[in-house]
């Protein structure tokens, strides 16, 4: 059965993030990734509190969960990463970069830029804060209103947790994005799927940002009628956006059938209080909770007024509360069970009963135990309470993570405005008319306007020359196929399917020269086209070969004696004249000649013995 | 007129902008408008191309002070503020830092530090370190002397740029002390969450209960914020510009360090004592620190000792100048202005026995410093005319730890 995404009131927005392919935002360390440490060391942080003594929601849920950060240093960091620096001045290049993207999206480009510190302190920013400025704002992309175009540095590479300590690689700290926010009007996930890849085209099309895995991640917000704005952070795959938005959808439904169900339960929600239940677990044949009491922790218990059924899932079950609660208890150290899915897991059903009966549930009441040292169990179920709370009203407003199944799990509360601050450190930027007039001239190509153009000028097909576009080979096709003329077809087929093809089977790359050598021999006619793949795949497997060698043993004809024969008479007789004046003499000049037209296609002892002999009988005769 | 905290609509062609004006940069160009806008961000505007409304006038925001209990079960710590970020808070509206002035506004920075002890904070200046003078140490030595024969010990937050000069200061004027002086700063400013102050400050607040009755610096003894560092007041530099862990005890290994709760005092300390502080806060202000350099001459060198009544120079190697200045030099001293002799290696003491030129500086009638710090020498020397009746036997005299026998072969940092 399909959502009609309308009818629910869908809306979603995209942020993308594309690293660039320049050195670090405010130092020149290269933006590399690597596996070297050279150092380590250790840090904690702690939200700070404005004048008004608020504190963002964001960073007080963090703070709550006193982490410690150990920070890997390499040769892609230096002091200003392990902030024991203040910043550099901006990298120019990052911000031109920037500043032609939006142009390409006909943004309107900020007088002057100002950095501002956005406050991060889940220990991925060594500062505490991610440094961000908005470069442009109101541009178009296919229709769609952009709302903000910014340059920001990408946070560090998180490499390890255990229990209240998280590890980070400083080597992508600093490295330059820009982030692409889009107006709430997206339609439909699949409408998502092509404004993110329309955008990610237009980025790509500067050339100037990085590529692979990893260098663009896509944020989506979404939220539908009654529901509420969730963001969604680091879907890495364009072709996972439209699942993971109808999950979400799916989701928010749930929560919102649950609130339904649980009109009127508030207070009593509000009232309830962890206990002690670890006393009906004494003999339990729960192996879990048994090794837990023996190393000296307790099972806390909460009773959830109304809920019976609500956890386990009404609608979906696969988006059910129950998740929601695992996620914020695990946030806090451990883990949940609760009355919806028991008797489960060795907890017999009399145990179940007996944890009924101690925490009062009654019929529609629903509990959830936490089986671990009393603090960090009452902690967790303290997060649930916090949790079930706000199932009342539905869906939170809340930041996801995208999982690699589809799903997303919580992350923290939307942070607010409140967490914005100006980096100081950092002089304002002036823009300059002239500037922005000088890179206006410097804009690349409209990717749709690319493809129509490389699809009449080489005469290809438009499918074929959108791919060529879409895979960034753009500028080798259009080298390559004016260069030899007539066989842009065949470019664009060693382009776009025998080099992926070598690379599916796990060869090398066929190098631009490689290439370029196969594709003079077939201009030459040495082969026919349909050789061009044989060659191709042949020179993959063995990169040292020759064309030459490739065409014998892949059995591309070379010319056999009699054919060279006739070619060679052929050049005799055009020359009859020069040869008569010459005699023998004339062997040197016309092998020179013989070369030019037979090169690759025979052996040269062979040319040079068959002129001599037809050079020889030439003479005889005349 | 629009002024800093306005929420304001700008029109900037059929663009309209809503937000909060913004206190512009220094570096800002001077047509700039910036306003903060709801997302947070803040936008650069030019005025000369856009049409302002003021919507509502910003005006001024009351601070939600709460008010903090006293504990009776909990010691007294006065907090001397001097200036410098390390106890301040950010208002992110306009994102200036405010220093906590009170011990009410101390709570907003580091709310931790009631859970120890009561706070008696007072704000003796505002100023940056760098502008701090040798008058400015006695204001804080006569300020710290009130609290200790009070029975508080005291902690003064100081810019890091001249905090071991203050340290260093405070160190010779206090001839006695009930309890610790306790320096602290922060290299990070306190209104980010990364800030090495909160760390320090709470370390500081230990150290000060702790049974030492020193004048201390008080800083991060690595990048990691695991570890703390006390180091004594005559022996401890900034050597880095911008590290957390720029402060290091040199030609002496640190007092101790702190770790999380625990206070370990490995190195010589006083204990506290009863009774009241000694304080001779006198100093002599005439004292040049002359910085050698090769090929200096002699008119130069006069030139930056010329009125002075004591002179400190910053010799090379084992405490030599270029032998063309030591005529200069006998003059000085033949006058009765001493000159003492310091070494620019920092690290390691002067000795001038070892080569031709120290051996003339001698005859010349330098003063060795031995192994303290060129500004440690030059401040004793200002402390020291003022309060002792023989300069030399003074100079020569380890007063405050600022002067080393020996030097092992760890205390060397590379």
């Amino acid at each position: 059965m399909g959502i009609d995404y309308e009818k629910l009131g869908f809306r979603a927005g995209l942020e993308i993030h594309q690293q660039l392919d320049t050195s670090k935002l405010f130092c020149s360390c290269p933006s590399v990734l690597t596996d070297e440490c050279t150092a380590t060391f250790e840090r904690t942080l702690r939200p700070t509190a404005s004048e008004m003594g608020e504190v963002d929601r964001a960073a007080r849920e963090e703070a709550k969960r006193g982490r410690k950060f150990i920070y890997l240093a390499s040769s892609s960091s230096c002091l200003v990463e392990a902030d024991e620096e203040p910043p550099h001045e901006v990298n120019r290049e990052a911000l031109e970069t920037a500043l032609i993207v939006a142009l390409m999206m006909n943004a309107e480009i900020m007088d002057e830029i100002h950095f501002m510190r956005k406050i991060v302190i889940d220990g991925s920013n060594t500062t505490g804060f991610q440094r961000t400025a908005l470069i442009a704002m109101n541009g178009e992309v296919d229709g769609i209103p952009i709302e903000s175009i910014c340059l920001e540095e990408d946070a560090a590479r998180k490499v390890g947790e255990e229990k209240n300590v998280v590890k980070y690689a400083l080597d992508r700290l600093g490295i330059p994005l820009v982030e692409i926010a889009t107006a709430p009007e997206i339609k439909s996930p699949k409408h998502a799927r092509e404004i993110a890849e329309k955008i990610g085209l237009l980025l790509r099309a500067t050339k100037r940002v990085k590529r692979g895995i990893g260098t663009i991640r896509q944020d989506v917000n979404v939220s539908i009628r009654r529901g509420n704005r969730v963001e969604i952070k680091g879907v890495q795959e364009l072709n996972d956006i439209p699942l993971i938005l109808e999950n979400e959808v799916k989701r928010q439904l749930e929560l919102i059938e649950v609130a339904e169900r649980l009109k009127g339960k508030e207070e009593e929600i509000k009232k309830a209080k962890v206990m002690d239940v670890g006393d009906v677990f004494k003999n339990t044949e729960c192996r879990f909770i048994k090794k837990v009491i023996e190393k000296g922790g307790t099972v806390m218990g909460i009773k959830l007024p109304g809920f019976a059924g609500l956890i386990g899932g009404v609608k979906y079950k696969e988006h059910r509360l129950g998740r929601e609660f695992a996620m914020h208890a695990k946030k806090m150290g451990g883990g949940i069970m609760h009355s919806d899915e028991l008797p489960a897991y060795g907890i017999s059903n009399e145990e179940v009963g007996k944890v009924r009966k101690m925490l009062k549930c009654g019929m529609e009441d629903a509990f959830v135990i936490s089986a671990s040292s009393k603090e960090i169990a009452r902690k967790c179920l303290l997060a649930v309470k916090e949790r079930a709370m706000q199932a009342v009203n539905g869906v939170p407003r809340e930041v996801r993570r995208a999982l690699q199944d589809g799903f997303t799990e919580y992350m923290r509360p939307m942070p607010g405005a409140a967490r914005m601050y100006p980096e100081t450190d950092v002089p304002p930027i002036r823009i300059r008319e002239r500037e922005l007039k000088k890179l206006m001239k410097m804009l690349p190509e409209h990717p749709e306007e690319k493809m129509a153009r490389i699809a009449s000028q080489y005469r290809i097909s438009r499918e074929d020359a959108k791919q060529i576009v879409y895979s960034g080979r753009d500028d080798e096709f259009e080298m390559l196929a004016s260069k030899y003329a007539g066989h842009s077809k065949v470019v664009a087929r060693i382009l776009l399917h025998i080099l992926p093809e070598i690379r599916r089977e796990g060869y090398g790359e066929v190098g631009m020269e490689k290439i370029d050598e196969i594709l003079h021999g077939l201009s030459r006619n040495y082969f026919a086209k349909e050789a061009v793949e044989k060659l191709m795949h042949h020179m993959a497997k063995n990169p040292s070969a020759t064309l030459e060698e490739a065409m014998k043993k892949c059995g591309v004809r070379a010319m056999d004696e009699e054919e060279v024969r006739k070619e060679v008479r052929k050049i005799i007789e055009d020359r009859r004249e020069f040869i008569m004046e010459r005699k023998m003499n004339a062997l040197s000049p016309l092998m020179g000649v013989a070369m030019k037209s037979l090169r690759g296609k025979a052996d040269g002892g062979m040319v040079s013995r068959i002129l001599k002999e037809e050079l020889q009988k030439f003479l005889e005769v005349n | 007129m629009i002024e800093t905290g306005d929420e304001v609509e700008v029109r900037k062609g059929d663009r309209v902008y809503r937000g909060i004006v913004m206190p512009r940069h220094i570096f800002s160009d001077k047509n700039m408008l910036v306003i903060k806008l709801p997302s947070g961000y803040n936008m650069a505007l030019d005025r000369r191309k856009c049409e302002i409304k003021i919507l509502k006038k910003g005006g001024t925001r009351k601070k939600q002070v709460k008010p903090v209990e006293f504990d009776d079960s909990k010691p007294i710590v006065a907090l001397l503020g001097t200036g410098g970020t390390i106890a301040s808070y950010v208002d992110y509206k306009s994102g200036a830092v405010h220093p906590a002035a009170t011990a009410e506004e101390l709570t907003f920075a580091v709310p931790e530090i009631f859970q120890i002890c009561n706070v008696e904070a007072d704000v003796l200046s505002q100023k940056l370190s760098e502008n701090i003078t040798p008058a400015d140490w006695q204001r804080m030595a006569r300020r710290a002397k009130k609290y200790l024969n009070d029975g508080k010990p005291v902690i003064i937050a100081h810019g890091t740029d001249t905090m071991a000069y203050s340290a260093a200061a405070l160190s010779f004027m206090f001839r006695k002390l009930p309890s610790s002086i306790i320096f602290v700063g922060s290299q990070r400013s306190s209104d980010r969450p990364s800030s090495d102050a909160f760390v320090n400050l709470m370390a500081a607040v230990r150290v000060a209960l702790a049974d030492m009755a020193e004048v201390a610096v008080v800083m991060h003894e690595s990048i990691s914020s695991s570890r703390v560092a006390i180091h004594r007041g005559t022996k401890v530099r900034k050597m880095h510009s911008s590290r957390r862990d720029a402060f290091v005890s040199i030609n002496a290994p640190p007092i101790g360090y702190v770790k999380g709760e625990k206070v370990v005092l490995e190195g010589e300390h006083k204990r506290r004592s009863g009774g009241k502080a000694v304080l001779k806060a006198g100093l002599e202000k005439e004292v040049a620190l002359v910085y050698y350099y090769p090929g200096m001459g002699r008119d130069e060198f006069e030139a930056m000792v010329n009125g002075k009544k004591g002179v400190v120079i910053a010799g090379t190697g084992l405490g030599h100048v270029g032998e063309h200045l030591i005529p200069e030099i006998r003059k000085l001293t033949r006058s009765g202005i001493p000159v003492v002799m310091t070494t620019q290696c920092l690290w390691g003491s002067v000795n001038l026995n070892v080569y031709s030129t120290g051996r003339k500086l001698l005859r010349a009638g330098v003063i060795s410093g031995y192994d303290m710090l060129p500004e440690v020498a030059w401040i004793k020397l200002m402390w020291v005319m003022a309060n002792e009746s023989n300069v030399e036997e003074a100079m020569i005299t380890n007063i405050a730890g600022e002067i080393s026998e020996r030097r092992e072969i760890g205390d060397f940092v590379k």
